[in-house]
């Protein structure tokens, strides 16, 4: 679905008189394989180059080197950006800023009348799009009075609305509290089992990450570490090397077993840190 | 600032709520013609009917009609002085150098008339129509000049854009401002300049922020596919009823009787 | 010092249809020198509460006292006041304007009429007090880190060296480092240059790791009051208004029900470890 092969993209600081003074490499030859269906998360500090890399893959950025894929296109042909596009759909870090519509139904519409859907489909879609994540009834109200969690779930259905196979959301709940960050994951979850969308989520909350099929994690640019939420949450000094979170479930499990408690790698979840010590002798 | 109603919509289930835009846009237009064709007291008295029944049919209470006006006060006090004053013709009252003619208060008076009823016009079109709407229907009326290569397609855009960030941005401007009172900041004290100084810490980050803003827009309107209005389809096009067949007659019969009106009276 | 609210009310445009009660017959007192965490979810009152303290919104009834003086009496200065009770809004980077970092810190001890020079030695002071080296102090603001932003416009109220400082939201849309960091540096502000802090947050994690009290608001309303032990004992009221306790009085919890003989007042990671390995421990030699 989403392959990228050893890109790197460069970008230049520009001193006062307008001189390059400095090309800093945000992407480092990254590859990436994503399968259709997929849940996959990136993870990663500010910085760490996950949203330059996410925006290749809505050709928004070419690489200085290397190729990204996206269903079976090229990004650097011109002629398929639109069709890029289509298929890749992207969800930003602020809901306020990437809402066009002042109705929500409207909003949503805005992508298939972009694309030239006939009048009667973008309506069955926008109904399908706002109901797929639970915003239907919100259709006729005015963005600016929703909620942040609501408004980036308008900001979803906006991208669904235009079918793409894959959905990429950078930093979707960064702005967010913690309710609208659960109704966000959960829509994202949802058109993920539900409507078998591909899903690149990138984020640096780890809870969130807990139910993907796979974690990559990127640092100054680099994939440093990949495998299932297990894996990667079994390796606790490097992700904290990494400056990032451990949900404190794993984080109690690997502190008592650094204590000599017998439990496994990469507990996940509270119901499986209480078997295992209840278990115990 | 609040008390403006041009630009604002008053949400209601009338006959006007529901005419087609073009035919509101036209109309308003015609309505400023037939006020300027028709003179005298007749052709204003069949205007000032046809106003009050519009309202009627509009369900906007007229309060809300009569806050547009509060905006054109000073306008208007200007105006009717200039021609109170500064018309020749049969004094009917004299003080100094000031004047008064008979000639005078007929022109003032008419001239602030149609003043009023050219905003009461105005804002009636844009309380019983949504932004949406308005700009749909100015994107469509004003179509015939794509031909000439003015960018209506862009213009409505970028009208429809900033509708929907006027009140982003005024939120943003209460919490700067907030902001900057709790490092100190002094708005309200001091002379006009003292006043245009302390707008700086308030205007830079606003100015910082818009264009944040608009750097975020542009992209994610990018990446869902937008690219000017070619090939572009309508969730919601327009198309007229009889309803807004019947409103055209209507408003043709209007102009026409006030033409007459005006050259008869 | 010491801030004192009795019987405060406030309500968002009375007497109309869009009347919204936003604090409800709040009586709280926060005493000098307390570390303070306000959770509660958006809407729920918390940010206009913090506005109050500092005297940008007005109680619609009720009465503040600062140090024993009535806020709204006639002729108390709510410009003094504002540099006494500091308040740093969410997202505070996006009120940055001037030229240079040091003039950005420099703006509020300016307002409150300090020379040039004083209220560069204030802000040199109080960038040094969010650890932001001097390297930076010619910098346009606008060219730093998100983390280093932020850091200086915590620095520009601080410069006015208030004795409490509030914050609201001060890790909003930052990376788990970035976090840290700034909690870390407020942490210090409060042991190092006793300063009373009141921490606005949504993250029960975060609180229970740094505050000595937490304030639950709720609808308007103080729902909770007390030590994050006290507090978080109510994990399932709390939960019930859409809040959560931290993740480790979860599993406190369910140890305990599951007859896993721990106690379940821990809040923290480390105190949740110590407890567990005890009861560990005594389960072996039995």
């Amino acid at each position: 679905m989403i392959k990228a092969k050893n890109v790197v993209y460069e970008y230049q600081k520009y001193d006062e008189e307008g001189n390059v003074c400095e090309t800093k490499r945000a992407v480092d030859g990254v590859e990436l394989d994503v399968k259709k269906g997929d849940f996959v998360a990136i993870l990663g500090h500010n910085g760490s180059g996950k949203s330059t890399l996410a925006k290749h893959i809505n050709a928004l950025l070419l690489p200085n080197d290397g190729e990204v894929w996206v269903a079976g296109m090229n990004t650097k042909e011109e002629a398929h950006v639109w069709d890029i596009r289509q298929s890749a759909g992207m969800v930003f870090q602020n809901p306020d800023n990437q809402i066009i519509g002042t109705v929500v139904e409207e909003d949503v519409g805005f992508g298939p009348e972009n694309m030239g859907v006939p009048t009667e489909e973008i309506w069955t879609r926008v109904e399908e799009a706002l109901k797929a994540v639970g915003m239907y009834k919100y259709r006729k109200h005015s963005p600016n009075r929703l909620s942040g969690g609501q408004k980036q779930r308008v900001a979803i259905a906006g991208v669904v609305a235009m079918h793409p196979q894959c959905i990429i959301l950078d930093e979707p709940t960064a702005m967010l509290d913690p309710n609208g960050r659960k109704e966000v994951i959960r829509a994202v979850r949802a058109l993920n089992i539900v409507e078998d969308m591909t899903v690149l989520l990138i984020t640096h909350y780890m809870e969130e990450v807990v139910h993907a099929d796979k974690v990559i994690v990127m640092d100054e640019g680099k994939v440093v570490m990949q495998g299932t939420p297990k894996e990667i949450f079994s390796r606790v000094e490097e992700l904290k090397a990494y400056r990032l979170d451990v949900p404190q479930v794993t984080l109690l499990a690997y502190e008592l077993k650094k204590k000599g408690l017998p439990l496994s790698d990469g507990i996940l979840t509270i119901e499986e840190l209480v078997n295992e010590l209840c278990q115990l002798n | 600032m609040r008390e403006i109603t041009i630009g604002q919509f008053y949400p209601a289930d009338s006959v006007l709520h529901r005419l087609d835009p073009r035919v509101k846009l036209v109309g308003t237009f015609a309505f400023l013609v037939s006020l300027f064709v028709g003179s005298g007291i007749v052709a204003y008295a069949i205007a000032t009917v046809f106003l009050a029944i519009v309202i009627k049919l509009s369900k906007v209470p007229f309060k809300m009609i009569m806050k547009g006006l509060k905006a054109i006060i000073i306008v208007l006090l200007i105006t009717v002085s200039f021609n109170l004053f500064l018309t020749d013709g049969e004094i009917i009252f004299k003080l100094g150098f000031l004047k008064i003619t008979k000639e005078g208060v007929s022109i003032a008076f008419f001239m602030a008339l149609r003043l009023i009823y050219l905003v009461i016009g105005a804002s009636l079109m844009t309380l019983t129509t949504t932004p949406n709407d308005l700009t749909d229907g100015l994107e469509s009326v004003l179509g015939p000049l794509k031909k000439i290569k003015v960018p209506v397609h862009e213009i409505a855009m970028m009208m429809s854009i900033a509708l929907r960030f006027i009140p982003i941005l005024m939120e943003e401007t209460d919490r700067i401002m907030k902001a900057q009172k709790a490092r100190g900041a002094d708005f309200e004290s001091g002379n006009l300049i003292d006043k245009a100084k302390a707008m700086v810490p308030l205007l830079v980050p606003l100015f910082i922020s818009a264009f944040r803003r608009a750097n975020d827009l542009a992209m994610a309107m990018e990446a869902r596919c937008y690219r000017g209005g070619e090939g572009r389809t309508k969730m919601k096009p327009l198309h007229y009823e009889q309803r807004d067949r019947n409103a055209y007659m209507i408003l043709v019969a209007y102009l026409v009787i006030m033409i007459v009106a005006g050259r008869i009276f | 010092m010491s801030i004192k609210l009795e019987n405060v009310n406030f309500t968002y445009s009375p007497t109309t249809a869009y009347e919204i009660h936003a604090l409800k017959n709040i009586n709280l007192e926060i005493r000098d020198g307390e570390f303070i965490g306000l959770i509660g979810h958006t809407g729920s009152g918390k940010s206009t509460l913090v506005q109050h303290l500092n005297g940008l919104m007005k109680a619609t009834s009720g009465t503040i006292y600062y140090n024993g003086e009535n806020i709204y009496a006639e002729g108390y200065s709510m410009k003094d006041l504002r540099s006494k009770v500091g308040l740093v809004f969410q997202y505070p980077e996006h009120q940055l304007f001037e030229v240079d970092v040091l003039a950005d810190v420099c703006f509020g001890p300016k307002n409150q009429g300090l020379s040039k020079e004083e209220a560069e030695e204030r802000a040199k002071r109080a960038l040094s007090m969010v650890g932001l080296r001097e390297k930076y102090y010619k910098q346009s603001p606008f060219e730093l880190s998100g983390g280093q932003k932020r850091r200086v416009a915590i620095a520009g109220v601080l410069a006015m060296e208030p004795d409490v400082l509030i914050l609201d939201e001060p890790t909003a849309g930052l990376d788990p480092k970035g976090r840290d960091e700034i909690l870390e540096q407020i942490k210090k502000l409060h042991e190092e240059n006793h300063i009373t802090i009141i921490l606005v947050s949504h993250s029960m994690e975060d609180v229970a790791k740094y505050v000595g009290r937490i304030i639950v608001m709720n609808q308007g309303e103080a729902m909770f009051d007390g030590t994050p032990k006290e507090v978080f004992s109510h994990y399932k009221e709390l939960e019930q208004v859409g809040l959560a306790a931290p993740q480790v009085t979860y599993i406190m919890n369910a140890l305990a029900e599951k007859g896993f003989g721990v106690s379940t007042d821990a809040t923290t990671i480390e105190e949740a470890t110590e407890e567990i390995f005890r009861v560990y421990q005594k389960r072996q030699v039995r």
